[in-house]
């Protein structure tokens, strides 16, 4: 399996601060890797690293083999807060839209398969019948599926997602699970922080627990156990029950669900 | 009829006040967009201020008052970048410190001319109606060009207003993209003054803008929007100017903002009936 993401002893931060110092991992092609950690523990900051929204601070980082931000083409990123506001006069279709943009630079125009793969992403995200709609108009759970519509409309070769079902509901996740797996089935790699253990995690091949420093790095089962979960969030916040739920859905060797 | 008509059919000093006006209506429609869109407002003010050194200037010196304006808007621009990354202080600060030192270096400088009061009114409110074929083709120019730009950097530009991280990752970088429309921006600001003034350019980049951006579901309407907005605004008040002798420039300006508030209201009715609408339905 090649790396798309490979970091060794990776400084990263803001400024002259370091958040987290030492971070070592790699990323294989269609491998789903997860970034868990209470707010504040160097989730975002690592995957801005990733994307070159960041300098890294110390080590090394290569992305598709070289510095990050080089391969934009190559990379759909979805970040936690969007500043577009009310203002901002858009329809949900015009917002999926931009996630070609990458692929056709400042020139080449939008070709009816743009349009298709547009439409295919909204309809992924239960969304179509909102094309439409003012993006101001939508809800925040609205709004949050529309994001993600775009990052697979970019259909990339790897995704970067910071709290990706931030304000979903609950169809709304089963939504984005289907996705994220029908897009590991395209061979897409996936690095996802969040810190909700149950779902997200669940679709990940391997996990890194964060707390201003890596508090463990493997596959779910290994390193989502109680001591660990106390050690990255100071309290305990998984009982069996979540425990097995997470080992129940772990692993996405056959076909994935259509999405509904 | 004839009222609407006549003083455009036979003065060619209006006919030549509606043509650079609606061409400075197109340019500040096109910016204007991307200031209320960038929430630009302040720098585009302090923009259509901080020239002012520049023109008077130019003024004193006797050389053209674009070239000074374009010389001043470079300073404003070099000064607020220098600030920002030098400093801990925000840009709205130094945007802030830029703008009044610049006006106050302006005043200061148009007053050691003769006609100190004639010259800075015409410098801040502009000669919409001594606009000569030179000026108007300047214009028209500047116009075309602040189209291209537009256009060109269209992805950018949206991308930028929707989310400056995803503009970075996608391939558009973020200061290059922000030094572009700010060169836009300024370009407006510096070939509109002769026609509509300093402090009246600001106007017809923000009113017309934001009553687009109140009706429009897309940009390119809203740009639409804004630019109709902004000639009906030089139309009416060309005919108010004429009609009661007042103040060409000053009534264009008026007009653009009674046209904001009018769309303002109307809109606040309309999304007050739509749940009243959805209730009955429901019902």
């Amino acid at each position: 399996m090649s790396s798309l993401v490979k970091a060794d002893g990776l400084n990263i931060g803001y400024g002259r601060e370091v958040v987290v110092a030492e971070v070592a991992f790699e990323l294989g092609s269609g491998e789903a890797f997860a970034l868990i950690g209470t707010n504040g523990s160097g989730k975002s900051t690592l995957l801005k690293t990733v994307v070159g929204l960041l300098p890294a601070m110390g080590g090394r980082l290569s992305v598709f083999g070289g510095p990050p931000g080089h391969e934009h083409q190559r990379i759909a990123y979805l970040g936690q807060f969007h500043q577009s506001g009310f203002v901002l006069p858009i329809r949900a279709v015009d917002v999926v839209r931009m996630g070609r943009f990458p692929l056709h630079g400042l020139w080449r125009r939008m070709t009816r398969q743009d349009d298709e793969i547009v439409m295919a992403s909204m309809r992924m995200m239960g969304i179509e019948k909102l094309a439409q709609t003012p993006l101001r108009s939508m809800s925040g759970g609205q709004q949050q599926r529309t994001y993600l519509a775009q990052v697979l409309a970019h259909q990339a070769d790897l995704l970067v997602l910071d709290e990706p079902t931030s304000g979903l509901d609950a169809g709304g996740r089963e939504l984005y699970l289907q996705a994220i797996d029908a897009e590991l089935r395209r061979g897409a790699s996936v690095l996802v922080a969040t810190h909700d253990i149950q779902e997200e995690a669940a679709l990940c091949h391997r996990v890194m627990l964060l707390a201003r420093r890596v508090v463990a790095l493997g596959p779910p089962a290994e390193v989502l156990t109680p001591e660990a979960l106390l050690e990255t969030f100071g309290v305990v916040v998984t009982g069996d029950r979540k425990l097995h739920v997470l080992e129940g859905r772990h692993g996405h060797e056959g076909p994935a669900k259509p999405p509904s | 009829m004839d009222w609407l008509v006549t003083p455009f059919a036979d003065s060619s000093v209006m006919q030549h006040a509606l043509i650079a006006g609606a061409l400075v209506s197109i340019a500040c429609a096109v910016a204007g967009t991307f200031v209320i869109l960038r929430g630009l407002a302040f720098i585009g003010d302090a923009l259509a201020h901080g020239v002012l050194p520049g023109i008077a200037i130019a003024v004193l010196a006797g050389f053209s008052g674009i070239l000074g304006a374009a010389i001043g808007a470079g300073v404003m621009i070099g000064g607020i970048t220098l600030i920002t990354r030098r400093s801990r202080l925000s840009s709205d600060t130094a945007i802030g410190l830029l703008f009044v030192g610049m006006l106050s270096l302006g005043v200061v400088i148009v007053s050691r001319s003769g006609s100190f009061s004639g010259d800075l009114t015409r410098i801040l409110f502009g000669e919409i109606l001594g606009i000569g074929v030179q000026s108007i083709i300047i214009q028209l120019v500047a116009t075309v060009v602040i189209l291209a730009i537009a256009a060109v950097c269209a992805r950018p530009f949206l991308l930028l207003s929707f989310d400056p991280e995803q503009a970075q990752v996608a391939g558009f970088p973020v200061r290059l993209y922000h030094n572009v429309m700010l060169l836009m921006i300024a370009l407006t600001v510096i070939v509109s003054f002769q026609t509509v003034g300093t402090l009246l350019v600001f106007g017809l980049l923000i009113a017309p803008a934001a009553a687009g951006a109140l009706l429009a579901r897309r940009i390119r309407v809203m740009m639409l929007l804004a630019t109709l907005c902004g000639v009906l605004s030089v139309y009416v008040g060309l005919l108010i100017s004429y009609h009661f002798d007042l103040a060409a420039g000053a009534a264009i300006i008026l007009v653009t903002i009674v046209i904001f508030f009018l769309v303002f209201v109307v809109q606040n009715l309309r999304e007050r009936r739509i749940p009243r609408r959805k209730e009955s339905a429901s019902v």
